[in-house]
């Protein structure tokens, strides 16, 4: 559809046109998305082509329009729920968590429901437009969670997501949609699945995922100088989590790192970690680090966000007291 | 099944129907608080003493594509969307062959495949769903309806103004049926309803509101039909507050010690079922044979449910972890 280079958010819209045209079961909704092409611009023009009944603009109710997706799932539709910030998720919580999750569990019956939510910080957005709250939905059985690190993933996945037959929240990251560039390509056979080797190496396993790839991305170019090889994991998909992913690379490297712009604090870092020490402990020549938030709200003034969240310089020193360990 | 059943044919043929749906809630419902003052009945035991005109009203007035969202006063409406006694008990028992195989239990219910969505605790969550549905369904070409219902206590949740307010925006085919049974679980409704009417806030929303008697099947049936029929016109949601009472407590555990005597007696001789009956006898000529040739034919159909689901086998845990997704 488009060879060409596109940013992170560009694929997301692509992904949504895509699918769109191939199944007019999808439709999009959210406040803003219509008219407005989205705060984020994720779904710019989509309501020009394919009309308001597709593309539809809600009022500011998050319970209610996420609770109507999940009918709409339910008869067989394929909707896509656009949370204007992934903050907000909290506003729709039910039914995502109870109703859309517990669904195929109750009565086997399939909700094939997308929610879209952008998340990430680093632009003075605050405590409510820059959290990372993939890990209040980890821990719901029924409940699939995305969050894609370059924009090749986020229309690939985006597109796996509205294909999959369960609900599917995708953390869309807010600082990698325009720095983020790649190209766009629809995958039917891609799916909501498996992680990815970023970088080969034999010295640390360094699993990430997100924005924070792209800084343990930079972190492994600056040790590289200094002889330390780190082979780096994108986990893409955080639920299911794809386990053997980690466990090849740390049973070569028997050194691991889990880096996220989330808390590490009961997170995916925790989860990774655990896993790491319950299954992986023989392999284990040091002990498993965690880099994350500060565990404290995301604060607005640009220092204090600074100093909150996981830097470039605190992922190079993890790694490397981890390598000399 | 039309707005005003104008002929006597339609009457005879609706009380008739009317009288065996509520009936047999009554029925199964003592069943179910038996076998759970019994013990062998895990959880609680929730019923709607009292409110059997209302579930069986609405539930009579919808089409057989139209989607339903009951809740714990609400069996009637699983019973007239044909889950069988023996479904539901072995549901409350938590065995196999309920629509939730054990899954969930009491009045979280539904079957997807007969109209019904299977309710969350969450109150009224369960409303911007049946829209959903209801929306879903237009667009497949069908003409379909959703009824969700609700509490007068869940009234006071935010997702019932949101969902007002959407489904007036959309004009969605959405008719919401308030259950205006005056407790929320412990408390009285003078402590959460600054107002005498919740069918007055409707306007505010911009949908259209119907009240009806709630204890009389009658009434319930002709104005949820009217409102179901101006959803499916396509003349956009209304909402319908029927007046009803709560005769037993929040569930079968709560002995209700919070209500006042004289109150349950004033309601109490508002009873639907001897509503149903004074109106069958004045309308159709139910004869006192007729009745008691129909509670024999429940006694005999809840006997036999009972036993089958006390026999019936309790589901396997080995698939528990295999079905969280499709």
């Amino acid at each position: 559809m488009n060879d060409g280079v596109v940013t992170y958010v560009e694929a997301i819209r692509f992904a949504l046109r895509e699918s769109m045209l191939r199944d007019d079961r999808v439709v999009v909704m959210g406040e803003d998305v219509g008219l407005g092409g989205g705060a984020f611009r994720a779904t710019e023009g989509l309501q020009r082509e394919f009309g308001p009944e597709r593309v539809i603009d809600t009022p500011i109710s998050e319970a209610a329009f996420t609770g109507a997706a999940v009918g709409m799932a339910l008869d067989g539709m394929r909707p896509v729920v656009e949370f204007q910030f992934s903050d907000f998720l909290t506003s729709g919580m039910n039914a995502i968590v109870n109703t859309a999750a517990k669904m195929h569990f109750r009565q086997r019956l399939s909700v094939p429901l997308v929610v879209r939510a952008p998340a990430a910080g680093g632009f003075a957005g605050g405590p409510f437009h820059s959290q990372n709250p993939e890990a209040w939905f980890l821990r719901t059985p029924g409940l699939k969670v995305v969050c894609p690190a370059t924009a090749e993933d986020a229309g690939l996945l985006l597109a796996a997501a509205i294909r999959d037959p369960n609900p599917v929240l995708f953390f869309e990251q807010k600082s990698l949609y325009t720095r983020v560039k790649g190209t766009f390509e629809y995958d039917e056979d891609a799916t909501v699945n498996g992680a990815v080797v970023r970088r080969a190496g034999g010295d640390v396993t360094v699993v990430s995922y997100g924005a924070a790839l792209h800084l343990v991305l930079e972190a492994a170019a600056t040790l590289t100088a200094e002889g330390v090889e780190c082979e780096v994991i994108d986990l893409r998909v955080l639920s299911p989590l794809d386990f053997d992913c980690v466990r090849t690379s740390v049973e070569k490297t028997s050194r691991c790192v889990v880096v996220h712009e989330d808390y590490p604090d009961y997170g995916v870092g925790a989860e990774v970690t655990a896993r790491v020490a319950e299954r992986l402990f023989e392999h284990l020549d040091a002990p498993v680090r965690r880099v994350g938030a500060k565990f404290w709200p995301i604060p607005f003034s640009p220092p204090l966000e600074q100093a909150t969240l996981p830097t470039a310089h605190e992922i190079v020193d993890a790694i490397r007291d981890t390598a000399e360990f | 099944m039309s707005a005003a059943i104008s002929s006597e044919q339609g009457r005879a043929a609706f009380l008739t129907e009317a009288g065996y749906w509520l009936h047999l809630i009554r029925a199964v419902e003592q069943a179910g608080r038996r076998l759970y003052l019994q013990g062998r009945l895990p959880g609680s035991f929730y019923d709607g003493r009292g409110q059997e005109a209302t579930s069986v009203g609405a539930a009579l007035a919808m089409g057989p594509d139209d989607v339903a969202t009951p809740l714990i006063r609400d069996m009637g409406v699983h019973l007239v969307r044909r889950v069988t006694p023996a479904e539901m008990l072995r549901h409350y028992l938590g065995k196999t062959g309920g629509p939730m195989e054990g899954r969930d239990g009491n009045i979280h219910l539904g079957a997807f495949d007969r109209g019904t969505i299977p309710m969350i605790s969450h109150l009224p969550e369960m409303l911007p769903v049946g829209l959903g549905v209801a929306v879903a369904r237009r667009r497949r070409g069908l003409d379909s309806v959703a009824i969700g219902f609700c509490g007068d206590g869940a009234s006071c949740g935010g997702v019932f103004h949101e969902t007002l307010n959407l489904a007036a925006v959309w004009k969605a085919p959405l008719v919401v049926v308030v259950e205006r049974n005056h407790y929320a679980y412990m408390t009285p409704e003078r402590v959460y309803l600054p107002i005498a009417e919740i069918s007055s806030r409707a306007a505010g929303y911009g949908l259209r509101a119907w009240s009806a008697d709630g204890n009389d099947v009658s009434d319930v049936h002709a104005v949820v039909t009217e409102a179901v029929a101006a959803a499916r016109a396509g003349d956009g949601p209304g909402l319908v507050e029927v007046f009803t009472y709560r005769m037993h407590g929040h569930g079968a555990h709560d002995a209700q010690k919070y209500v006042p005597a004289d109150e349950l007696e004033a309601w109490g001789v508002r009873d639907p079922l001897m509503r149903w009956r004074a109106r069958a006898a004045e309308e159709i000529g139910w004869s006192d044979e007729q009745q008691a040739e129909l509670e024999q034919r429940i006694d005999v159909e809840v006997t036999a449910a009972v036993q089958d689901a006390l026999a019936a086998p309790y589901p396997d845990p080995a698939e528990l972890g295999s079905s969280l997704f499709a």
